[in-house]
């Protein structure tokens, strides 16, 4: 007995790295619970239909995609993180929504060479001086959106802007990225306190400083606010409002609706973006969970496509990390926003658009695209990158 | 101008005064009274906000929502106390934080399976969407002035019930000296279950009235159960006249700290440092308001059973 089972066990040990080689291991930690966990789900659900449009199987390989919760703290993700890279093996990691998290996974990540593909947060770091081999984004570098609304805001003519974002370096970058843009004068800017909720004496400010247009960036549920506010206030009917396209995705203008409409932001994807990628991805997502998809979740869906064609191309062959990496910066596959080229510090050369809130045909509130800011925009960080 | 911008964030106090009022009636209610720590307070709170948002979109018709709301978040309030709390009183303050942070939790996740994790849709009523001209050129939001209306009747029926009623007897005794009253015949479990009701009431209340200003989702409960607490400690632990008084102070020093304080430090300080600082010192005004008090009033401003 004792021997037959020695036997089997050899024999399971032997039999192991031949398995290893027949299937890919992808490690994904994101936020799903909690007040971030409607970021994180939107990204696990686009991950899973672009799953599903590989046939389950991404770049041909039987794939085995491991959904952890890190609840939106640093110190669980890091924990999850040991155990995706040590014990379990992954061979790709993604998923995760906020900047603070990817940095306290960062170092055991990249340190294991394990490859990275974000979904979402794209710290600026990384893709200047600290780009790594092994990190890609799908996304974008996080003041992009608001370098494309300052863009807007200055061809438009604005000349006296009212800036608000709350008080923490995420906001302020944000911020710089607008101000390298627009070259207008300033009617105020206001630093608020990170998660605050009422936002009637900052409404009440801008009132008083008369500006010709306000920019605002107020990430997750102090966006919802400020935008329920802002029009209890009556201050849309004669003062355009700007922001990024994270104050206004699909699923927070579902829970806000009409205080949204008309609102202008900037994003590099949208809904109505016409390619034949896009479509059926919308389509899909719509019939899989029965909401529109949003921002986040066309970027978890261009992750699963991106690793999807780049396991294809180096033939299932995972093991070669210099190939894959290769394979990796192709990016041969098709992505919903249309044109997709890595820059060398891996973060996309990508388009960004206009988009304003309007009520689509069947009375929902939609983005619409109204004009492409930049053409091929690479982010402003990618010099510092020797890579 | 600038005398109808002051006079504008007075108001703006006011309202985020009695939009926190409501929150930390209940809150020092159960706390004074029952001396429990309940940290899921903030759990009612967003459950009422669900309820009222979902029977609303429902029913189509706000106030019906609003009323089905509270009295639904009350009677769960009620069953809630029945059925766990009640065994918490006679442990200590760490088991009760321990067991209520414990209903956050699970009040979080249950909300998230049974509603999802996107947000809620609870937008003003048409009829209260606009905004009223209190003075050429001071136009406010009407529904920030129902916020007031609405808070300032709270704080007037609760001041009648508590001191000219014989329940609000029965909840002043409890309050200052439970022992005694207790011995004197006053059936503290029922009463004790019927202020837990009321604490859970005004719960879906606040969640009625701040639902369309703030964001509807999970763990929306725990931002302003802080700003509740702070509230409660500087009033008083158990006075509702502490708590309107903590309540109207926390909010007009907000504001005012909000508003005014960057300007301020910009006259006195040179503007790098003003604008660095300006913003962190006006958040944390609130803070060094309770500090102040606790310094000198440690046992809150309204001290009840003293």
């Amino acid at each position: 007995m004792n021997k037959e089972l020695l036997c089997l066990l050899v024999a399971g040990a032997l039999a192991l790295p031949l398995q290893a080689a027949e299937k890919i291991k992808v490690g994904f930690i994101s936020t799903l619970s909690g007040p971030g966990g409607v970021l994180g789900s939107a990204i696990r659900d686009g991950f899973q239909l672009g799953l599903e449009h590989a046939g389950g199987k991404l770049g041909g390989l039987a794939t085995e995609l491991i959904v952890e919760d890190d609840q939106q703290k640093p110190d669980v993700a890091k924990q999850l993180a040991d155990k995706l890279v040590k014990r379990d093996k992954v061979d790709i990691m993604t998923g995760i929504v906020f900047q603070n998290i990817l940095q306290a996974v960062e170092p055991t990540v990249l340190g294991a060479e394990t490859f990275y593909i974000s979904p979402n947060t794209g710290p600026s770091d990384l893709a200047g001086a600290a780009c790594n081999p092994y990190f890609f984004a799908v996304s974008w570098v996080s003041d992009s959106y608001s370098e494309a609304s300052g863009k807007n805001v200055n061809d438009k003519g604005f000349k006296n802007v009212f800036v608000l974002a709350p008080n923490y370096p995420g906001g302020k970058d944000v911020v710089a990225g607008f101000k390298r843009y627009y070259k207008g004068g300033y009617a105020g800017e206001v630093y608020t306190k990170l998660g605050q909720l009422d936002y009637a004496v900052e409404i009440s400010q801008m009132r008083a400083a008369k500006p010709d247009a306000v920019f605002f960036f107020l990430p997750g549920g102090m966006g919802v606010n400020f935008l329920k506010q802002w029009q209890q206030a009556g201050m849309g009917k004669d003062l355009p409002l700007f922001g990024t396209g994270w104050s206004f995705d699909q699923d927070t203008l579902a829970a806000v609706g009409e205080p949204t409409l008309g609102a202008l932001n900037a994003a590099h994807w949208n809904l109505d973006l016409d390619n034949a990628a896009n479509k059926q991805f919308v389509a899909d997502f719509e019939k899989k969970y029965g909401r529109l998809p949003n921002e986040y979740a066309s970027q978890g869906y261009d992750a699963a496509l991106l690793i999807d064609a780049a396991v294809r191309e180096v033939k299932g062959k995972i093991e070669d990390k210099a190939a894959l990496r290769r394979a990796l910066e192709a990016a041969n596959f098709k992505s919903v926003r249309g044109a997709f080229k890595f820059n060398k510090n891996h973060f996309p050369i990508q388009n960004y658009y206009l988009r304003q809130v309007v009520k689509d045909a069947k009375g929902r509130y939609v983005n619409k695209t109204v004009a492409t800011i930049f053409t091929d925009h690479p982010d402003a960080y990618v010099a510092a990158c020797k890579m | 101008m600038t005398s109808l911008l002051i006079l504008e964030q007075c108001l703006n106090g006011l309202q985020f005064g009695l939009m926190l009022f409501l929150l930390a009636a209940g809150l020092t209610l159960v706390f004074g009274i029952m001396d429990l720590i309940n940290l899921a307070h903030g759990s009612l709170y967003m459950l009422g906000a669900y309820l009222v948002a979902t029977l609303t979109q429902a029913s189509g018709n706000f106030l019906l929502g609003a009323a089905l709301g509270i009295a639904a978040t009350a009677v769960i309030g009620m069953a809630l106390e029945v059925l766990i709390l009640r065994g918490l009183y006679q442990r200590d303050h760490l088991s009760q934080v321990l067991a209520t942070f414990a209903l956050i939790l699970i009040s979080n996740e249950t909300t998230r399976t049974l509603w999802g994790v996107q947000p809620l849709q609870l937008n003003v009523p048409a009829w209260l969407s606009g905004s009223v001209e209190l003075l050429p050129g001071l136009g406010y939001s009407a529904f920030r002035l129902a916020i007031i209306v609405v808070g300032l009747a709270v704080a007037a029926l609760l001041y009648l019930v508590i001191t000219r009623t014989r329940i609000g007897m029965l909840i002043r005794a409890g309050a200052s000296n439970r022992p005694m009253a207790t011995a004197m015949g006053t059936d503290i479990k029922r009463l004790f279950t019927a202020v837990f009701g009321a604490g859970a009431a005004l719960c879906a209340l606040a969640g009625a009235m701040l639902g369309p200003l703030l964001a509807v989702q999970v763990g929306m409960g725990e931002n302003i159960l802080i700003l509740a607490f702070v509230t409660v400690v500087i009033g008083g632990i158990g006075s509702i006249r502490g708590a309107f008084v903590g309540a109207l102070l926390v909010g007009v020093v907000d504001t005012f700290g909000r508003a005014f304080m960057p300007t301020l430090l910009r006259h006195a300080l040179s503007p790098a440092f003003a604008d660095a600082a300006g913003p962190s010192l006006a958040a944390i005004s609130i803070y060094l308001l309770m500090v102040a008090v606790l310094f000198w009033k440690p046992r809150g401003l309204f001290p009840v059973g003293a």
